[in-house]
Parts: C-alpha cells; structure tokens; sequence
C-alpha cells in the first residue's frame, strides 16, 4: 500500500479554505460567516500540522496550531456577543441589514 | 503510525500463527480482524453496564424506598428486568414529532452513544489493557465527554418543543460549565503523577494503598469536587435538571421514545460508568488492590501465565472499585432532593470553579514545599518517581522516569548525537 | 502505513470535505452547525493520523465541544422561527459556487504542483518511520503521537530539540538540509539550532503564551460584558 504524502492532506486544507471563504461571502445569516471563518482557519490549521510532519518544521506547526484553535475560540466568543448584541437591536442576525451607517 | 491501535498484539499473534482451516493471515486482514474483536469487546462493555446498573438502580431504589424492585423477570431477583424492558422498547413505534427537524432528531442519539462510547478507548481496565494507552489518555477523553453536550443540545431544539429546548438549554448549561472544574481536579493526580496516560497514571499507584492518589491531602478533596462534578455531567440527581418531570415534562427527552430513547439511557449509564472509571484509575489506584498483592504476583511472574492472571484480578478490581462509585451515584440520586437550576449553577460557578482552582494550585504546590521543608516530596507512600515497580519495555517507548524534564533533554540530545554523526 | 490507515485517512478525508461542503450548501443554520461538528471533529481524527495527538485532542476539547457549543448555542438565541432560514439568491449561490471552483482548481493546483519531497522522497521517509532512530519523549512511539511532553516544556519556554541538543555539532558546520526530520527532534542544519557554547535567547513560547492567556481573560471579560441583558430603551 503506498503511503499518503503531504499533497492529500494539503488538498484537504484548501478545499475547507475555500469552503470557508465561499461560506462567508455568501451567507447572511451572521453566524454563518462566522461558520466560515472557522472553516478557514481548520484549512490552515491543517496545513500547519500537515508541515509539522513532512517538514522540518517540526514541532512549531504544532505550537502555532494550538494558537490558533485559541485564538479562534475567543474569536468566536466575541463574535457571538455581538451577533447577539446585533440581535437585540435589529431582531435579526440578517447581516445585510447592518446598514445603519450607510449615510 | 504503525501501532494505530493495540489490537496490534492480537493481529501479530494472528499473522504468525494463523487461524485454524486458513493458516497466517496477511497484515491488513489480521489487522482488520483484531480491531473488529476489539471494537466488540468494547462495544459489550459498553452495553453490558448499562443493562446491569439499570436493573441495580431498580433494585436500590426500590430498597431505598422500601419496595422490592423489580422480582419477576428472570427468577427471584429480576435481574432479567433491563433485557425485558430493551425488547419492550424496541418493539415500540420510532415517532418523529411533526413540527421536528427529522433528520436531527434521528441523529442526535447516535452522537451522545458515539461520545460516550469513544471515551472508553483510553481507560485502562488493567495493566495495558486498554484499547489504545495513549499519551494524551485523559485529555482525549475528557474532550470526547465534553462532545455529548452537542447530542443533547441537537436533540432538544430539533424536536420542536418548547419543553425539550428549555431542557436542552438547562442541560447543555450545566454540562459546559461543570466540565471545567471537572477537568481542573481530573489534573490534580495527573500533575502528581507527571503524565495523561491514564495506565501510566494507574501504574504509578499500584504497590498498595498507600500509594493512591486520594491519600495525596489536595488530591483528597479534588476527588469529592470531581466526583460531584462528574455526577453533574452525568446529568445524574440532584443536578437532573434536565428531566425535572415537574417543571419541563422530561427535558430534551420529551419526544424521544422506543429505541432512540433508550440510547441515551444507554449512554448516560455508560458514561456513568466511565466517569466513574476515570476516578478509580485517577484517584483510587485503579486495577490495584490496596495491599499489593497484584504487584507481587507481578514481580514474581514478569510475564506468561502469572502476570495475565495478574491483569484478570486487577481487571476484577477494577470493575468491582467503579461499580460501586456508580452504586454510590444510584444512591446519592434517590436519598438527595434535586436543586433548583440557578442553584446548580451558583454551586458550579461560585464554588466549585474555585475550589478547584485552589486544589489544582496547592496540588502544584504542594512537593514544592513538602521538597523544601522536609526534604522528600510525599508523607504517605513513596514519592511518584520511586514507586516504579517494573519499568516495562515497551518497543518504542522508553522507561517511564517521573520528572520529565531531564529524560526528554537527555534522550533528544543524545538523539541529535547520533543523527548528527554521519 | 497499513491498510487500515489508509481506509482511516480517505474515510475522514471524505468525511471533512463532504461537512465543509455542507455548511457551504446548506441554508438552515442548525443543519450548517452540525455539518461543521462533522467537519472539524474529522479534521481532529486527521490531526491524531498525521501524529499531532496533543493538538487533535485539543481541537475535539476546544473547537468540538466548546466553541461549536457555543455557536450553536448563538443559533439557539438568535432564531426568530423554529429552523431559522435566511436564504441567499440562486443566482448567488450559483456564482459563489462558481468562483469557488475556480479558487479551488487555483490553490489546488499550486499545492501540489509544488515537490515537498524535495526529489528525494524525504516527506515519506519522515512521516512513515523509515529512519532509523525516532525521538522518544513520550509512552508512546513517534508515530502514535508524543508530542504532549514537547509541546508543554515548549510552552514552558524550553524547547527540548532546540535549546538542549547537547552534543550536537557546532551550527557552523553545513549539513544540507535532508535529514529526515519527525516532529519535534532536533532539525539539524536549520537556522536556530544552536551549540551550547553559543549563548542566545530560547525559541520556546512562553511569552506567545502568557499573552494569550491574558488575551483569553480579556476576551471572557469583554464577551461578557458585550453579551449582558441590556434595559431596553424605550423607542
């Protein structure tokens, strides 16, 4: 059985970038695009992790994973409090309907 | 990863020597065989408590409340009541609530059994007897517990009822916040010990009673924290919330019946049993028996014979220790009146959170000072970096030295020495 | 790399990209989130494949359970019917699908045109033990995963494959850089490996890490303070 190289777990990664950013340009539910940003960062994490084990990059693409799982953590907790801010003045999370300072 | 899993022993066993009528197997199909006993003798244990403690429940409960509990299933003491009542369930309609999300409300069981179900693949129930020893044991399956709050909450706001999401709510509330003082004073022993790897965390107990964790003074009262915690995450009384009958008919169960419903019964006596396990292997020196008797035989008999009989009576102790920590829930949730919601979480938030955190620091603490003032770092049983009975050689793993940091530096440079002379 | 593990890899392989194509597809936000459980909670199992066992359990621990805990539980407070639905134009979707092939074919293609064996069949030899000596630092061997004892004393500002390669050659000397390499051994001939007699900063992390700690505790705070029950104002 021949062994997996980096490129399949590579081609992984992008396909959940690209999900991710497909996911936040055209959804409109707030926490959808939220969704999406997750999606981005896991594509990137996987490629950190990916790098760590096929490169001499080592143990580092793991440190800098781990960051970003808890960098993404108090991302999505402060972007949940303001979609629920955005809900409470809005009645939606609907984010066309951010356009109060749209002059 | 070559060993992906320790049904590598049994598919070794099954290349070199074969089956009868077949002669050795090739590597994928032993492989593929040995994982399939595994997952079976997993997945046995994982339906077998449930069964068993559903009917010692009825049983205590009835005795606790002055009844008899089930008699007639099965000859004079019912034991065959838990079976009777699976067939019942499974004869009955699998209904889907109109206003439902169907596809969820079908899918939210199998995540909670799927959670608490893998959280067994890092316990140890003897001495490497475990599916996978894993270096990150304990983290791993304190990570796959915290999964099951997801099939609740699913569970709840797919069925499209007002009282299943309030219980659902209330549920996944308590669950994500007792979580952490949970995991806080499941590192108590694992900072003792110096390692996650829940055999490695048993091994270094065994010896004796002495060498338990909960003799460890900060270690003694984690474990009541972790215990309580445990239950609370088990949405066992008086945390079950969840299922006030009173309040919120029964929580997120309220549109579950027949087989789905007793899925998450399955899981949650699973996982009553798995928390139960994880403190008997933290706290209360898993497979050993308190008089060191397994590790005697152990001595003697390094390998062969003695040392499975060894692993069968720690396996015996085992199960026997964490039976009853699940026999103590049973009794706490039928003597103990349930609280209200805001009091449970007063009680995780404002006094557990930090209880925790205090044990957690002094545990950090606590060989620092007993180093400084008296020279040794523990008054009862040997110090954690002593009591190595037999440093087992593991291919690929090295002798399990306590203090961690010198062995990592000293084995990685002599690593780099060789690689570095070409 | 037995069968097994190859069945393992395409299984969830199949699994991440089949949710991160769910979420984009699907317009009920509770379907999206649970597509997204599936997704990351895969990506978990491809991180303990690839040997990262510290950082898959931390995705399950952190991403799975807590932070979609969380993002469903923003669902939940936000809905205003019972499967909330806000939908996009099919002609939206349609274009964005588009594009996002094309993005895809582009990064795709630049991936993996690129030789990460550097000709020589490295990657391989790293990541699938054909080298003869795997650091070991842990219970387990290299290619189960160890890195939980690296990770913390990296955190803890000590890096075991940087910072204490004892007896390793001066870094003056040229060592192409070929040698096969499993996380977290000593990366000879890359820049900051350096030889005891040569003083310099650690390469450890824990400054990165008191600074997220604090960053999560202002994080708490604000998230908090955000989120709180405000008096609605009359209007």
């Amino acid at each position: 059985m021949q062994a997996i190289g980096p490129n399949p777990f590579l081609f992984i990664g992008a396909v959940l970038f690209v999900c991710g950013v497909v996911c936040m340009t055209t959804k409109r539910n707030g926490i959808g695009v939220l969704m999406g940003v997750e999606l981005v960062l896991n594509g990137a994490n996987l490629n950190f992790i990916t790098f760590s084990r096929f490169t001499p990059l080592g143990l580092d693409g793991q440190v800098f994973s781990l960051f970003v799982i808890v960098l993404a953590a108090a991302e999505a907790a402060v972007a949940l409090a303001i979609a629920l801010n955005f809900y409470n003045n809005h009645l939606t999370i609907d984010v066309d309907r951010g356009d109060d300072l749209h002059g | 990863m070559d060993t992906l899993l320790a049904a590598n022993s049994l598919a070794e066993y099954l290349q070199t020597n074969g089956v009868p009528f077949f002669g050795p197997l090739d590597e994928s199909t032993a492989m593929i065989f040995a994982a399939v006993v595994h997952v079976a003798l997993v997945g046995a244990w994982f339906g077998l408590p449930a069964g068993l403690f559903i009917w010692a429940e009825r049983k205590i409960s009835g005795r606790i409340q002055d009844r008899l509990g089930p008699t007639r299933c099965g000859g004079k003491f019912g034991w065959l009541q838990s079976l009777a009542d699976g067939i019942k369930l499974i004869q009955k309609e699998d209904l889907v609530p109109k206003d439902a999300d169907g596809l969820m409300f079908r899918l939210a069981p199998y995540i909670v059994v799927v959670a608490s179900f893998v959280g067994y693949i890092a316990l140890p129930f003897s001495d490497g007897w475990a599916a996978m020893t894993l270096d990150v044991g304990l983290f791993l399956t304190l990570a796959v517990l915290s999964l099951e709050v997801l099939g609740v909450i699913l569970a709840g706001y797919s069925s499209g009822s007002k009282w299943a999401l309030f219980g659902a709510m209330r549920e996944g509330a308590q669950m994500v916040s007792y979580e952490i003082p949970m995991a806080i004073c499941a590192l108590c022993p694992i900072v003792t010990a110096g390692t996650l790897n829940l055999n490695e965390v048993a091994l270094l107990q065994s010896g004796g009673a002495w060498n338990w964790n909960i003799l460890h003074p900060f270690n003694f009262f984690a474990f009541f924290v972790y215990f309580t915690c445990a239950t609370a995450s088990c949405k066992r009384a008086p945390f079950d919330l969840a299922e006030a009958e009173s309040e919120l008919v029964a929580g997120f169960l309220t549109e579950y019946s027949g087989f789905r419903w007793s899925l998450f019964f399955l899981a949650e006596y699973a996982s009553m049993f798995l928390v139960s396990g994880l403190a008997v292997v933290l706290f209360l020196g898993g497979w050993d028996d308190g008089f060191g008797i397994i590790t005697a035989i152990k001595t003697a008999f390094p390998d062969g014979l003695g040392n499975f009989i060894a692993n069968v009576i720690g396996l015996k102790v085992f199960l026997v220790k964490s039976s009853i920590l699940v026999c103590v829930q049973i009794w706490v949730r039928w003597t103990l009146p349930r609280l209200r919601i805001d009091q449970v979480m007063t009680t995780c938030l404002k006094y557990l959170i930090p209880i925790s955190c205090f044990l957690f620091a002094g545990t950090v603490a606590y060989p620092l000072v007993l180093a400084k003032m008296f020279g040794q770092t523990s008054i009862i049983g040997a110090p954690a970096g002593e009591r190595l009975v037999q440093p087992r050689e593991v291919p690929g793993s090295t002798s399990l030295e306590s203090n961690g940091i010198n062995p990592a530096g000293v084995q990685v440079s002599t690593a780099s020495a060789e690689r570095s002379q070409p | 790399m037995s069968t097994a593990e190859f069945i393992l890899f395409w299984l969830f392989a199949a699994l991440t990209c089949g949710g991160a194509i769910a979420v984009c597809v699907s317009q009920n936000v509770v379907r999206m989130a649970f597509s997204l459980v599936l997704t990351l909670g895969s990506t978990a199992v491809l991180f303990l494949l690839l040997g990262a066992d510290f950082v898959g359990a931390t995705q399950l621990l952190v991403y799975v359970g807590g932070t979609l805990v969380l993002i469903v539980f923003g669902v939940m407070l936000t809905a205003t019917g019972p499967f909330t639905r806000i939908k996009s134009s099919a002609a939206d979707g349609i274009l964005s699908g588009l594009i996002g092939v094309v993005f895809l074919f582009i990064v795709a293609s630049t991936v993996t045109s690129v030789d990460w064996d550097g000709g020589e069949g490295v990657a391989h030899k790293i990541a699938f033990g054909t080298h003869g000596k795997a650091v070991e630092s842990g219970f387990n061997p290299t290619q189960q995963g160890n890195t939980t004892r690296q990770l913390g004393l990296s955190f803890l500002s000590l890096r075991p494959d940087r910072d204490l390669n004892l007896g390793a050659q001066p870094a003056s000397s040229k060592v192409p850089n070929t040698a096969p390499v499993v996380p977290g051994a000593p990366a000879t001939g890359m820049p900051g490996v350096t030889s005891p007699s040569e003083p310099k900063l650690s390469t450890g992390y824990l400054l990165p890490f008191e600074i997220v700690s604090v960053h999560l505790l202002v994080v708490l705070v604000g998230a908090a303070y955000l989120a709180r029950t405000k008096r609605r104002t009359k209007s």
